[in-house]
């Protein structure tokens, strides 16, 4: 059984085997959670639906948060992306997905906490956009979702994934990385080019602070989920280019750990300082819930 | 860990601690309960408090009083399906010394007669913290399956349960007895590995002493 403390032991391992990290890692947890992998497959298919639900209704112009706050702006950004903008009509509805989907969970929409609900809308803008895309099948988004839970289960055991306890890099840092991998694994690189882009993304969002505006998960978080598949893409872009990272990918890891424990606690979910301590994020703040 | 708990739950929004979780502590007092509420009055305490309407929060511990899971779509209109259902409701702020941040206080009446009064914490991506069950400190974050064993404090009902459970092939990962007052009202917490069929716990329901048995689900 496959013990989820080293991203590069999970790679070797894959390499070893001449397989892929989400075969290796669909094989061990099953044996792990004793069942078939038929049935994981299965249960990791029906979370890909529940993306694919949520970037569709995500995109209905008059959808609202429970504040108030935030909603519509994915409506916006998909009329926008099919005129291709700066960047390509690719990576345009890409991010039209992310923010529909991070705009759908604070309307109390149904979504797949991946890593976190904060960060929901970073594997479906990766995953979800290659797969409409017509950049690969659905057979390989699910799989690839295996490999974005592996990095995940490492990242979680030696760093962690709660805004609280590591800042936004724990929550959209985290799910940037594992989306870095997966997408590296959806354009057939090595699980090795994998762990490169996974370290380039964590690397390009260390110190990320989490400063939600009224301790709500919309502002900033729902933009932070486009610059998290923005991260993965290039950072995928960057290692199937066959770009190393210089520090390896562990060492990204303890060192997203070291500086998410040396944050203050105003800046780790707590509404106390950045953003949400700003005078437009306080008076939002009262907007939402009163004078108190 | 396991690979659903990175890529998972499938959950209503907007957050795992202050939705998700809030729905599984409505769960288990609406499963301790063991009957249709028709009236609920939460205490919330830290957190919970101050941001419960940004959240659904409110939204979100009803629809688990209603026997609601975390990926409800129901979850959105849940205090007017309590109303047309017949479940009063009314939400108090207030601290309670010592409680963890996101902490509530259920107090629940049943349509038959039971009562019930649960406290407990959203500890962070879904995951609870439940620490007193009518006056009585447990402690089990359900993230095992989690079996609730109410009895009266009788010799033999402990060897009994956990008999049935030896002999049922059902693993014990943790066990914790909370007992107020001797022969009084008391609790087993057992934590189990793998799943528990609907057959252990009709066994256990019918033991001398035991006054409920509750299932609460791993995430």
């Amino acid at each position: 059984m496959l013990e989820y403390y080293s991203i590069e032991a999970l790679c070797s391992a894959a390499e070893q085997a001449h397989t892929t990290i989400s075969a290796l890692a669909l094989a061990d947890q099953a044996e792990q959670m004793e069942t078939s992998e038929e049935e994981l497959y299965a249960h990791m298919e029906k979370n890909l639906h529940v993306m694919m639900d949520a970037v569709h209704e995500g995109k209905n112009p008059d959808l609202r948060s429970a504040s108030g706050l935030t909603g519509g702006d994915a409506a916006k950004m998909e009329a926008y992306a099919e005129t291709g903008g700066l960047t390509g009509k690719f990576l345009n509805h890409a991010m039209a997905r992310a923010i529909a989907v991070s705009e759908y969970n604070a309307a109390m929409g149904k979504i797949v906490a991946s890593p976190t609900a904060g960060s929901c809308g970073i594997l479906p803008g990766t995953v979800v956009s290659m797969l409409e895309e017509g950049r690969c099948d659905e057979r390989s988004a699910v799989m690839s979702l295996f490999t974005a839970g592996a990095i995940g289960m490492v990242i979680a055991e030696k760093a962690s994934i709660a805004g609280a306890q590591g800042g936004c890099q724990a929550e959209c840092g985290s799910a940037s990385a594992m989306a870095a991998a997966a997408l590296v694994e959806l354009s057939g690189g090595t699980p090795s080019q994998a762990a490169h882009a996974c370290a380039i993304a964590i690397k390009n969002q260390l110190g990320l602070v989490c400063d939600p505006v009224a301790g709500l998960v919309e502002i900033p978080c729902i933009k932070r989920n486009v610059s998290g598949i923005a991260i993965a893409f290039t950072s995928a872009e960057m290692a199937l280019a066959g770009i190393e990272s210089k520090i390896p990918v562990d060492e990204c890891v303890a060192a997203m750990r070291q500086v998410g424990d040396m944050l203050p606690c105003a800046l780790k979910e707590t509404a106390q300082g950045g953003l949400a301590a700003t005078p437009t994020g306080l008076r939002l703040k009262k907007q939402v819930f009163g004078e108190k | 860990m396991n690979v659903f708990d990175i890529i998972g739950p499938v959950m209503i929004g907007p957050s795992s601690s202050h939705t998700a979780g809030a729905v599984r502590l409505g769960r288990v007092a609406w499963k301790i309960l063991g009957e249709r509420a028709v009236k609920a009055q939460i205490q919330l305490s830290g957190s919970f408090a101050h941001t419960y309407r940004g959240h659904g929060t409110d939204k979100a511990l009803i629809a688990g009083i209603m026997g609601m899971h975390s990926d409800d779509e129901r979850i959105r209109r849940s205090l007017s399906i309590a109303q047309e259902e017949g479940l009063l409701f009314s939400f108090t702020e207030e601290d309670i010394p010592g409680a963890h941040p996101n902490t509530a206080r259920i107090s629940l009446e049943g349509e038959n007669g039971a009562g019930c009064v649960i406290q407990g914490a959203s500890i962070g991506g879904g995951n609870i913290l439940v620490s007193e069950i009518n006056g009585m400190s447990v402690s089990f974050t359900g993230q095992y399956n989690t079996l609730l064993v109410l009895h009266y404090d009788k010799p033999g009902t402990i060897a009994a349960v956990t008999n049935f459970m030896a002999y049922s092939g059902t693993n014990i990962g943790n066990f914790r007895l909370s007992r107020p007052k001797k022969g009084g009202e008391a609790v087993m917490t057992i934590e189990v590995d793998g799943d528990v069929s609907d057959n252990l716990i009709q066994s256990l329901r019918i033991l001398p002493n035991v006054i409920n048995v509750v299932l609460i689900r791993a995430i």
